[in-house]
């Protein structure tokens, strides 16, 4: 007998069997690459500093208090009112153009292609990129000179206004592609329905449109506030040593300052503001679901 | 109101190169209730789309209670309407559904409930069950109703619906048919309704507008559009027809002996239709205005045509007889079910027959536009 008919024949006499099989990989993966880690993670943030980095047995909630520091908070605030900006600027800047996309008729092809491309570069590139554009030779102060408007270049590079533009200018896509999504498949019918009904322009968009776009909304803020949260890179570019969100403060633990515990800890304290965020968000929009 | 509800004068509609529209002229009166019956690409649903406000003519006058409004918005024209999908907002509940068009339009708040389910119950929905419900949870004939509702529950002077009932099985589309017949005549709206099938527009209209190619080829009731069709379109697209053609030659008071390869024929032409002696015409007779004969006993006075029966189709009503004409084409005659099992055909395949008709039951036609 083959062994694929072996194989095969097992697996008939063992209905349940298959169901396992498929998923055992992925549920393997997950265990090893991702639980157990973040398991060490956690273990790491309550134990002592090891003289020249990792750790040392015992259990402290030191780090965990060293964080409360006003110092800390501080950054863990700012980390929060930016990514909320980052978030907002997108929405607002993304959603007429995924609106504009979905309506775009042949062109639609085209201008996706263009959303996605930048993703086709490595966001440390692209934010180099930003580098050039911004910085007293780069190319918006030149043009300005050229053009006679101003006479000194303007610092654009590592001020908080960087750190902004580049935040949305990476996660953008982000933003615009579920929202584009949920726009794209709806049924033009229901607006003529609105306006035979008596509704103008913005009562079509509000009552109709906006209500139903949600679920794209709300996927492309998660999409964009979450990652937001944990860049480093942007700030670190962008925004020079001045503009430090917490990415920077642990990613600096983990290799400058080799203080595994400190950093794991403030790695925790950001995961639970996200999932506060999450949670928080679906528990309200299921409220709103049984009122409405 | 004096005057018709709704009035088309030569509206022409193009899209791009393609005439959809092609200088349509009609008057509706008010609470009639008037299809726009075609093929798809007729033009019928541009047409109604034109009366909705969702296009803009061209060129031409369209009125609505004797006012141009041609450039005022759908939701100033007084008109309530029934899409093919229903297009009932997902996100809402049947009561807001409903309700969509009172807060628009800043009816008093405290009004609407009242309003949502008089409307609701017009429809036969009941107001308590089916208003917190979501559209998802509906059936096809409940979302239909609640888009009736929701264009009713305005009070428009006309309602326009467009392929209301195809997404039904026949049964409840029967059921639908006529309800929303009995609504019209209760509520005395104008109705506007767009199908494409034929036997819809006969049981519900008061007047039907056969529509080809961007115009109408034939406007009359029902009766008249099935009884006396005026083109070859007409007289194929509503109910079957059988054709035959012959030169004319006038015996007159509108009779014409026409002579062609099926030999010669009688027939009456209605007084409106041009016949010119001497030209080729073509005549349509309906499948249940025709008879069957042994080929040498056809009455006096009736036209006839031999052929072969080529198949016998039971189907209850009637007993349909395809019979191969000696010259070639094949022609239908329904023959009335007087009961097979006592009273059975007495043609099977392969009889000699003679097809026969009166001059009075056939359509002399007009040339198709």
């Amino acid at each position: 007998m083959s062994l694929r008919r072996r194989v095969l024949g097992w697996f008939a006499l063992r209905p349940g069997a298959a169901g396992s099989a498929l998923v055992g990989p992925g549920l393997f993966w997950l265990l090893v690459f991702f639980l157990a880690p973040i398991g060490l993670m956690l273990a790491y943030s309550a134990m002592k500093r090891g003289m020249y980095g990792g750790v040392e047995p015992g259990f402290t909630l030191e780090h965990y208090r060293r964080f409360f520091d006003p110092l800390y908070l501080d950054i863990l605030f700012r980390t929060i009112l930016w990514s909320l900006v980052c978030t907002v600027l997108c929405l607002v800047v993304g959603y007429p153009m995924a609106f504009l996309i979905a309506r775009a008729g042949r062109w639609r092809q085209w201008l996706l292609f263009l959303v996605v491309l930048p993703f086709w570069t490595s966001f440390l590139v692209r934010m180099f990129a930003m580098i050039f554009l911004l910085r007293d030779t780069g190319f918006i102060n030149g043009l300005l000179l050229r053009l006679g408007l101003i006479s000194q270049p303007i610092v654009l590079l590592y001020t908080p206004g960087a750190v902004m533009l580049g935040l949305v200018y990476g996660f953008l896509p982000l933003m615009i592609l579920p929202i584009y999504a949920s726009l794209e498949k709806f049924d033009g019918a229901l607006l003529e329905a609105a306006e035979v009904l008596g509704a103008r322009p913005w009562a079509r968009f509000a009552r109709v449109i906006w209500p139903l776009s949600i679920p794209g909304v709300v996927a492309g803020a998660l999409l964009t506030f979450i990652p937001a949260l944990g860049s480093f890179v942007t700030s670190d570019l962008l925004g020079g040593a001045k503009q430090v969100m917490i990415g920077n403060l642990i990613q600096n633990q983990f290799t400058v300052a080799r203080n595994w515990p400190f950093g794991s800890a403030a790695a925790f304290v950001l995961m639970g503001v996200v999932l506060l965020a999450v949670v928080g968000y679906l528990r309200r929009r299921d409220a709103g679901g049984l009122l409405s | 109101m004096n005057g018709p509800a709704v009035q088309l004068k030569d509206v022409v509609k193009r899209f791009g190169a393609a005439l959809a529209v092609d200088r349509v002229s009609v008057a509706i009166q008010p609470g009639e209730f008037f299809s726009l019956l075609g093929p798809s690409g007729c033009g019928k649903t541009t047409t109604l789309r034109l009366i909705a406000g969702f296009e803009s003519a061209d060129a031409g006058d369209l009125l609505i209670a004797g006012e141009r409004v041609n450039d005022r918005r759908p939701y100033e024209r007084g008109v309530g309407m029934v899409f093919q999908s229903y297009a009932l907002f997902p996100h809402l509940s049947v009561a807001r559904n409903v309700a969509f068009g009172l807060e628009q339009r800043k009816i008093p708040r405290a009004d609407i409930p009242a309003r949502v389910n008089r409307a609701l119950e017009l429809v036969r929905l009941d107001p308590v069950t089916y208003g917190p419900r979501m559209p998802a949870q509906l059936s096809g004939g409940q979302r239909q109703r609640v888009a009736l509702a929701r264009a009713l529950v305005l009070e428009p002077r006309i309602l326009l619906l467009d392929e209301p009932l195809g997404a039904l099985d026949l049964k409840l589309r029967k059921e639908m048919q006529l309800e929303l017949k009995a609504l019209n005549r209760t509520l005395g709206i104008t109705f506007i309704y767009v199908t494409h099938d034929q036997e819809e527009a006969l049981t519900m209209s008061d007047r039907i507008a056969v529509m080809d190619g961007g115009r109408i080829a034939q406007l009359g009731t029902p009766a008249d559009v099935y009884e006396n069709p005026r083109t070859a379109f007409v007289a194929s697209f509503i109910g079957g027809s059988n054709f035959l053609s012959g030169l004319a030659e006038s015996l007159g008071d509108r009779r014409w002996r026409l002579v062609g390869r099926h030999g010669t024929f009688v027939v009456r032409a209605e007084p409106e239709v041009v016949v010119e002696a001497g030209t080729e015409v073509r005549i349509a007779i309906r499948p249940e205005w025709m008879d069957l004969f042994p080929p040498d006993q056809v009455p006096a006075g009736e036209n006839a045509v031999p052929g072969t029966v080529q198949e016998v189709i039971y189907l209850g009503e009637t007993i349909h007889v395809l019979v191969a004409l000696d010259p070639g084409e094949v022609v239908t005659v329904a023959l009335r079910n007087e009961g097979q099992l006592i009273k059975p055909v007495p043609w099977t395949r392969g009889s000699r027959v003679a097809v026969a008709w009166l001059p009075e039951d056939c359509q002399v036609l007009e040339p198709d536009a």
